[in-house]
């Protein structure tokens, strides 16, 4: 677990009324935006738990929203996110679901569909004080908090993906922190989650993009 | 490297280096993550001016909160002091009014600094402006203040809770009015022993308090609270500035806090099933208003 920083405790700065189900909520919508490639034209957010139940006077609708658009927990657009995502040309909808059992309190599932007609279903949960995680990404059990700067690379389940990866960071002078690797069958799509020390820059991305095994690099650096 | 793991280390450390609490919360943090002071402190100077933004803010009464519970109870406080004059006196009075209206601007959604979460974001802007305002402090003085703050704020963090869910209000409103009672003292000149003393007057004063928001909306009764624990904080600074210290140290009341959150009933702890929540006039308006709580699944 991470150390405990003075601006833990006086923070995070965060449009209210509340950590878990305003500022968390925010958080996973961001992390969820930096994994979804091109123009989103429709969100759907399917809400669970304490969520589906008190997701209006949280404001927790806003939020998810705003974090879509890419914009931040101290953000005063956030209020305003309706109707800033319909001059955006992008549709949502809110669907709370009461009925589902056994999911984390403050879940939510984000089903986007881009410009380009792709489809990327993420679940992510608000675990307390503004903090989140994504635990699933068209299916595949994943875990991903975002406190440090995280590469998620979708790739082919195949050898020397990760050799690739880890030369390049080398090559760049970056130091990989935590690796994880995430795949639902053998020989199909998996997904590498690459935490690191530091800044990643635009070229190590490229870099990474290089090796054609890899389908998809994103960074979530929040 | 400066660390500390509980009240007693961390007043060691004061007296070793001679330096005050907020001084060693400031070299624990650039210690520990690696950072220069003056990025520290400008990064917390960023946070007091959003939290003087939200106290000015909240006495505008502008602020219709979500849930539709609360709004424009700290105008009202500041106009009868205006007015008819503070019976709390002026310092409390200020102190009172401008944590409950943070809380206002945290339930219409504007910007606040939790701290140490969203539902207790009132109480230290609350004693801190009402003080600077009193006092005269500068900027700079309330900025290193909030690491004194912060310190408390850690160590709760770290040894107990401060969530409600998992404490009760005690861990929440309870600690940040902990927080700011420790600051108080600080900034009035106080020991570092007499701080903590402060806070754990503080957490005795605050034992036991359960948390059950109005349809689990952080409205009613948060902003009450955030009130009268700002006052609860500026009296229990008073007393460890008079030499009248906590029996219990604060280590041991922050594990006493612990424990009684720990054994509170779920119903009391966040969940909106029972206390204020479970009022009959709480569920009626729970059913009217946006903020459902477990009385309607919709």
């Amino acid at each position: 677990m991470r150390e405990i920083s003075v601006f833990d405790v006086i923070g995070p700065n965060m449009i209210g009324p509340s950590s878990s189900h305003t500022a968390g909520a925010l958080r996973i919508a961001l992390m969820a935006r930096r994994i979804i490639e091109g123009r989103i034209t429709k969100v759907t957010f399917i809400l669970y738990g304490s969520f589906a139940r008190t997701y209006q006077g949280h404001g927790t609708d806003r939020a998810l929203l705003g974090g879509i658009m890419g914009f931040s927990t101290e953000d005063k657009r956030i209020k305003d996110s309706f109707r800033l995502a319909d001059q955006k040309g992008i549709q949502y909808e809110f669907v709370p679901d009461t009925v589902t059992a056994g999911v984390y309190p403050n879940t939510v599932e984000i089903i986007a569909t881009s410009e380009d007609g792709r489809k990327v279903d993420i679940v992510g949960e608000s675990i307390g004080g503004g903090n989140a995680r994504l635990v699933r990404i068209n299916g595949i059990k994943v875990d991903i908090s975002g406190q440090l700067q995280t590469l998620v690379i979708m790739q082919k389940d195949v050898p020397g993906v990760i050799a690739h990866v880890s030369q390049c960071c080398y090559e760049a002078g970056v130091n990989i922190a935590f690796l994880n690797m995430y795949r639902e069958n053998k020989n199909e799509t998996a997904f590498s989650v690459i935490q690191v020390d530091g800044d990643v820059s635009d070229k190590l991305v490229e870099a990474i993009r290089r090796q054609p095994n890899i389908l998809q690099v994103n960074l979530i650096k929040l | 490297m400066v660390d500390f793991k509980n009240g007693s280390e961390l007043i060691a450390l004061t007296h070793e280096k001679g330096a005050l609490i907020s001084d060693i919360m400031l070299n624990r943090e650039c210690d520990r993550f690696d950072e220069a002071p003056q990025d520290v402190l400008k990064r917390m100077a960023h946070s007091w001016q959003i939290m003087k933004e939200a106290v000015a803010q909240g006495q505008t009464g502008s602020g219709k909160s979500m849930g539709g519970l609360i709004g424009g109870e700290a105008a009202r406080l500041t106009q009868h002091r205006l007015t008819q004059g503070a019976l709390t006196g002026t310092l409390i009075s200020k102190a009172v009014s401008y944590a409950m209206g943070v809380l206002e601007v945290n339930a219409s959604m504007g910007l606040i600094t939790a701290a140490p979460t969203a539902g207790s974001s009132g109480v230290i802007p609350g004693v801190f402006c009402a003080m600077q305002e009193e006092y005269h402090f500068t900027d700079d003085q309330m900025i290193k203040a909030l690491f004194n703050a912060g310190a408390v704020g850690y160590l709760a963090t770290r040894n107990a809770t401060v969530a409600g869910a998992e404490g009760g209000c005690q861990a929440e409103i309870g600690v940040a009015a902990a927080m700011a009672a420790s600051s108080a003292v600080e900034l009035m000149g106080g020991k570092p022993e007499q701080s903590l003393s402060a806070a754990s007057s503080v957490l005795a004063s605050m034992l036991g308090l359960v948390c059950d928001p109005i349809g689990g909306l952080v409205e009613v009764p948060c902003q009450k609270r955030n009130g009268t624990a700002a006052s609860t904080a500026l009296v229990c600074a008073e007393m460890a500035l008079s030499g009248v210290d906590s029996l219990i140290p604060f280590d041991e009341m922050l594990e006493v806090m612990f424990k009684v959150g720990r054994s509170l009933p779920y119903q009391l702890r966040e969940t909106a099933l029972g206390g204020i929540a479970a009022a009959p006039t709480a569920c009626r308006l729970c059913e009217r208003g946006k903020g459902h709580g477990p009385v309607d699944d919709r």
